[in-house]
């Protein structure tokens, strides 16, 4: 399937990536030829055939909601780019 | 002194020839030494590495060592390692540092093994080259003009350089068969759930599986002895008891059933690489195998069907580098969205940002169910078909890649071409059996690998065909020159 580059922006901008115009035309080819070998899936019959997300069709393991370790803010918080008094800085979000 | 097993330095370190100490800082001299020719190493863990040797040491004094205590090992660079860089091979990650310990690395550190080095990959193990790496390509030690496979390509490349005896890897859909195939290793993807995924950095969830690759079956079974089992951290490990997998090595092979699936041996498929094969499938028919001819009808489609399925997780698991938490983060954001969007640009690399948006797209409004559904119902026909073959036979065996490893740089212009390189180990992943490569030969200089696939938690089986293959033949006992030139120049030289 042939994808055009206002395709790859939306994509992008969904995808949380910002691509730039000279990467554009790489990105829209490269994907578009991507999608073509994908494609070759829709030849394939798969009438009533379940889907398979795990190999062993098994289903999430739960456990009990309690707690299972010690608590490691300071050595998580520790490894982020930005914090101030044990929160995550990012850009201004509210006027 | 690493070129020799891990069987060989556990043995050494029990008589006292040399102590732990002693050949960890040697690996690691010689990973400085001689390294710089394969690249195959990101970082070296010197400091963590001699403290482990010491404490090994002392066990061994003690009389508590197990069978990998004091021997020196290496991880691949997307097992989280608590203290150390892990960076996935990605500018995102070139400087975290996890507060944790991945439970492989965990497992593998309990048994006393020395961790001297992460190892170079494709970036977040997407690729099939080791072309991908923020940290530059890593070179095949049989040929530096030559790929040494990928995605576990730097773990390939120190085990096959002599570096280190060991390395882990992973194989999300053949990131340990290839590259040990195209580097004269044996490594083993186990049965997805069989190894711990916690703490090993996500690429494809319901695919990714971690293994050894190691300079034989032997040492390959010894140390998934140590990264296998159980874990309530991983929400998909499967509680199955964990064998002794060295306990089958030594089983004759008579009455072994062994399928050859004909789609394996297609016109893809380089025509002396085939004959290595044939060669090969004949010495296991004479050490008593029976040799049946199978049919695995959907294979082709696992290329189109892996392309959607790894690239929608992957997309779902690496929208967490978000610049917030850990990692890479842009300079100057003007705003949340340009935090993300400039933080994940300029943090992944062009492969890692293709499958994103591959993924992305699969599952975006209105596309799901032609792709990602569409996908995982091919995923089960995959997996029926092994399902028939294995009632037929106990295994499978085939080429593991069509090529040897070919050139590098010969791949990189064309996405879709590298990924029909994938065509004979995607299977495996898909419908999550173990799966390995066995060095079974050479085509012009080049290693080619025997693949051998099985029942779920047959680990145990394909090690022992693996081991008796190679009691009958050397070509595992290949070894490159010390410094990737041709034999034959060092010879002149000399």
């Amino acid at each position: 399937m042939a994808l055009e580059n206002a395709d790859i922006e939306k994509i992008a901008i969904l995808a949380r990536l910002q691509v730039t115009p000279n990467e554009m035309n790489d990105y829209t080819n490269s994907i578009s030829s991507i999608l073509s070998l994908i494609d070759q899936m829709q030849q394939v019959d798969t009438n009533g055939i379940a889907p398979l997300s795990n190999p062993h069709d098994a289903t999430q393991r739960l456990r009990e909601d309690t707690v299972t370790c010690d608590d490691q803010r300071e050595a998580f918080m520790a490894i982020a780019p930005a914090t101030q008094d044990g929160l995550y800085l990012v850009p201004q979000v509210l006027d | 002194m690493t070129s020799k097993t891990l069987v060989q330095i556990s043995k050494d370190l029990a008589a006292g020839t040399y102590s732990s100490l002693e050949i960890t800082q040697d690996t690691i001299a010689d990973i400085k030494n001689r390294d710089p020719i394969y690249n195959s190493f990101i970082s070296v863990s010197q400091e963590l590495a001699l403290a482990q040797a010491t404490a090994a040491d002392a066990r061994i004094k003690a009389g508590t060592a197990d069978i990998l205590t004091g021997v020196p090992f290496a991880h691949k660079d997307l097992f989280c390692t608590q203290g150390h860089t892990t960076t996935a091979a990605s500018k995102m990650l070139a400087n975290f540092v996890p507060p944790y310990e991945s439970t492989v690395g965990q497992r593998l550190l309990t048994a006393g093994a020395v961790c001297v080095g992460k190892t170079n990959l494709d970036e977040f193990a997407m690729g099939s080259s080791n072309e991908n790496s923020f940290f530059g390509a890593v070179k095949n030690p049989w040929d530096l003009n030559a790929v040494p496979g990928g995605s576990s390509g730097g773990s390939a490349a120190a085990v096959a350089a002599g570096l280190v005896p060991a390395a882990t890897g992973t194989d999300t859909g053949g990131s340990i068969r290839q590259p040990a195939s195209f580097c004269n290793l044996t490594g083993i993807k186990p049965t997805y759930g069989r190894v711990s995924r916690f703490g090993i950095i996500a690429y494809a969830s319901s695919l990714d599986q971690a293994g050894p690759m190691c300079q034989n079956a032997q040492d390959a079974a010894i140390m998934l002895n140590a990264m296998a089992g159980f874990d309530e951290q991983d929400s998909t490990s499967v509680k199955q008891p964990t064998p002794d997998f060295t306990a089958d090595l030594n089983l004759p092979l008579t009455g072994l059933k062994v399928g050859l699936p004909k789609e394996f041996f297609g016109t893809g498929l380089n025509p002396q690489v085939a004959q290595c094969i044939m060669a090969a499938v004949k010495e296991i028919e004479g050490l008593g195998a029976q040799i049946i001819d199978i049919s695995l009808p959907n294979l082709e489609r696992s290329i189109p069907a892996y392309y959607v399925i790894a690239p929608s997780e992957a997309s779902s698991n690496l929208s967490r580098f978000d610049g917030v938490r850990y990692g890479y983060r842009c300079d100057q954001p003007t705003d949340l969205m340009d935090l993300y969007c400039r933080t994940r640009a300029e943090g992944f690399g062009t492969e890692v940002k293709r499958r994103i948006m591959v993924g992305t797209y699969a599952l975006s409004e209105g596309y799901y169910d032609a792709y990602y559904v569409k996908a995982q119902r091919i995923r089960r026909m995959i997996k029926d078909d092994f399902n028939r073959a294995l009632s037929q036979v106990d295994v499978i065996m085939g080429p593991v890649a069509p090529t040897p490893a070919f050139d590098l740089g010969s791949n990189t212009k064309d996405p879709v071409a590298m990924y029909l390189e994938d065509i004979y180990t995607l299977s495996a992943n898909m419908a999550g059996i173990p799966a390995m490569s066995t060095p079974a030969g050479f085509v012009n200089g080049r290693p080619v690998g025997l693949h051998i696939m099985g029942n779920y938690f047959a680990e145990a089986k394909l090690l022992n065909i693996a081991h008796q293959y190679q009691q009958v033949t050397d070509w595992h006992l290949q070894k490159p020159s010390s410094n990737g030139l041709p034999v034959s120049n060092q010879e002149k030289g000399a």
